[in-house]
């Protein structure tokens, strides 16, 4: 992943689902950080770039990742050094970029984690943006006697004002970042948050609302744990016994719950701890 | 350490149980069975080690064509949906002491097998014989279900049927109907009697009058599924969140269930779910505290360990022998 500098919560889906992964089949991780990508296609120096992957690492840690499965490993520390070279001719960087990008897709990228073992299966979680750069690389994957990767994709995360509006960074409001306080998150869900509900209170217990549109019920899809909460909720809203109101009330409750403890367990990332979890060391109980 | 064969079949001779021996060569699979025996006439068994998550062991041992629902199984048995898994590998080894592929009824003849529930099919009730590894893959016995219960009583269990096909609904107002075959005795459990006030570690201890007894019994007290625990568990379970997780709430739990009853003027099961409640509410916080705990840790670890063989090299570390 390239970042820049604040994390929002479509981000964390992507690492929140890997970390099921890694608990739920107790298999080693690695995760690439893209470091050259803002230094080739923006105006930043390495050392800005490296000091922004380590940031982003921290968010990365505190996502809750087995610190003996996962080895997180940055382009420009661990696979770059030679390939890219650091020159003012860029375009050549641009060029080898995307193969960069692919080959932590094979195993043999990571002879201190899987030596001899050419052959493992690699799967990779991913937002659905990803795909083409993955679909490159299963295509090349048998032409050098690799497996081709594995790819599950999250479906798309809409900003807060809807699908039709993309989140960036220049606009805090259309996301949800995982710096924001509880009260900001209360704000932003309440005033920005796209409602499929209807403009009146009678219009909306005779119509229902409109789940295809409504950003807090496809917020709640992805961050309400209780399968039959979320239902209930679902049914309710669409026939309109639920208010706007009170699908946000309860977004809003899981969001600060969830931001909460990430940024409790971020302020539990130290520097060492970055260091440790980038070091390239063996993983001996990296599976089972 | 474990039985063998020729021990078992020794000890079903012994109880008059009646029983035929068939040889043949080394099989893995009820297909690769059934192309050695299943012509003969008897009934082939499927048989099945599972595991829930307080590490508690099932031997499920039914007709090769009943559909056992490990879902369905789990919610019975009061382990909520998908509280059973396929136990590892080392449990068949440490535990139930056969090979792999041959886990069977039989292998609850060994101590070590002694906490482990079994589970029969109805199934085997209507079948003149049913087909059995005796701890072996390359022999299949064959007995009746009654036979089979005079083993499994000589062991000094009693034969527990299950039609698994059911799939009774399980919910407030319907216990899971088979909990009573979920394994008790393991001193934290939080279905300890609450009658019991003195500390359910050593019950015993009461009783005895001797300063040097107290230190014995805790040894003999844990002869079941705690060192169980320890021969099973591998050390790398130590570093494991999620046992961690189970394991404060297995201590929390019992206590402020027997507690709150005491003053509460409130039904066990109603407790019970509240507490069960907590534990689900509180577990992501928890896990999440106890994953920087871990981190934390290995990041010393790790430094301390890079800094060790930056200063002193490999004589840093002391040696074995």
């Amino acid at each position: 992943m390239a970042s820049s500098e604040s994390l929002h919560l479509g981000h964390l889906i992507p690492f929140m689902f890997t970390k099921y992964l890694q608990d739920a089949f107790k298999v080693p991780l690695v995760i690439q950080l893209t470091d050259d990508e803002k230094f080739l296609w923006k105006n930043l120096t390495i050392a800005e770039c490296k000091r922004l992957a380590r940031e982003n690492a921290k968010d990365i840690i505190a996502c809750g990742f087995d610190v003996e499965r996962t080895f997180i490993f940055t382009d420009l520390n661990y696979v770059g050094g030679g390939i890219l070279g650091i020159t003012p001719e860029d375009h050549i960087g641009k060029v080898s970029f995307p193969p960069v990008q692919a080959a932590p897709s094979f195993p043999s990228l990571f002879p201190h984690l899987f030596p001899g073992n050419d052959q493992l299966r690699c799967l990779i979680p991913c937002a659905i943006d990803q795909d083409p750069y993955f679909r490159m690389t299963r295509d090349v994957a048998p032409k050098i006697g690799f497996q081709k990767p594995s790819l599950i994709e999250s479906r798309f995360f809409p900003a807060l004002q809807g699908e039709s509006t993309k989140m960036s960074a220049s606009d805090p409001n259309s996301a949800i970042y995982v710096t924001d306080s509880s009260k900001q998150i209360k704000a932003k869900v309440n005033k920005y948050a796209f409602s499929g509900g209807q403009a009146s209170v009678e219009l909306h217990r005779k119509l229902g609302a409109n789940l295809d549109v409504d950003v807090p019920i496809k917020y709640l899809n992805f961050f309400l744990e209780d399968d039959d909460e979320l239902d209930h909720i679902k049914k309710e809203y669409k026939e309109g016994r639920m208010l706007t109101g009170e699908v946000k009330q309860r977004l809003i409750a899981v969001l600060s719950e969830l931001v909460a403890r990430h940024q409790r367990a971020r302020a539990q990332v130290t520097e060492e701890m970055v260091d440790a979890f980038m070091a390239v060391r063996p993983l001996p109980n990296m599976f089972g | 350490m474990g039985y063998r064969k020729d021990q078992l079949l020794a000890r079903l001779q012994e109880l008059k149980i009646d029983f035929t021996c068939y040889d043949h060569p080394v099989v893995l699979t009820v297909e690769e069975q059934a192309k050695h025996v299943g012509h003969l006439g008897g009934a082939l068994s499927k048989n099945l080690l599972l595991k829930d998550k307080k590490h508690r062991l099932y031997v499920v041992s039914a007709l090769a064509e009943t559909k056992v629902d490990m879902k369905i199984l789990s919610q019975r048995l009061g382990l909520g949906k998908g509280g059973l898994r396929m136990a590892p590998e080392e449990n068949l080894l440490q535990v139930l002491q056969v090979p792999l592929g041959c886990v069977t009824p039989f292998a609850l003849i060994n101590e070590s097998a002694s906490a482990v529930s079994l589970l029969l099919d109805k199934g085997f009730k209507s079948k003149q014989t049913c087909y059995f590894h005796p701890l072996t893959n390359d022999v299949t016995i064959a007995l009746s279900s009654s036979n089979l219960d005079k083993f499994i009583i000589s062991i000094g269990k009693q034969p527990a049927y299950v039609n698994f096909e059911d799939a009774p609904a399980v919910g407030k107002d319907s216990p899971p109907d088979l909990a009573h075959l979920v394994p008790s005795g393991v001193p934290n459990s939080s279905e300890q009697p609450v009658e019991n006030t003195t500390p359910t570690n050593v019950p015993h201890q009461n009783n005895v009058p001797k300063a040097t007894e107290v230190k014995a019994k805790p040894k003999v007290q844990s002869k079941g599924p705690e060192t169980l625990q320890s021969k099973v568990d591998k050390p790398t379970n130590a570093s494991s969140v999620d046992n961690f997780v189970n394991d404060v709430f297995d201590i929390i739990s019992p206590l402020f269930l027997s507690e709150a009853l005491k003053k509460l003027d409130i039904k066990k099961e109603e407790l019970s779910s509240i507490i069960d409640g907590i534990r689900g509410r509180a577990a992501p916080d928890l896990e999440s505290i106890a994953r920087s705990l871990k981190s934390a840790s290995y990041t010393s670890g790790f430094h301390a360990g890079f800094e060790t063989m930056l200063n002193r090299g490999l004589s840093g570390r002391p040696s074995r022998n």
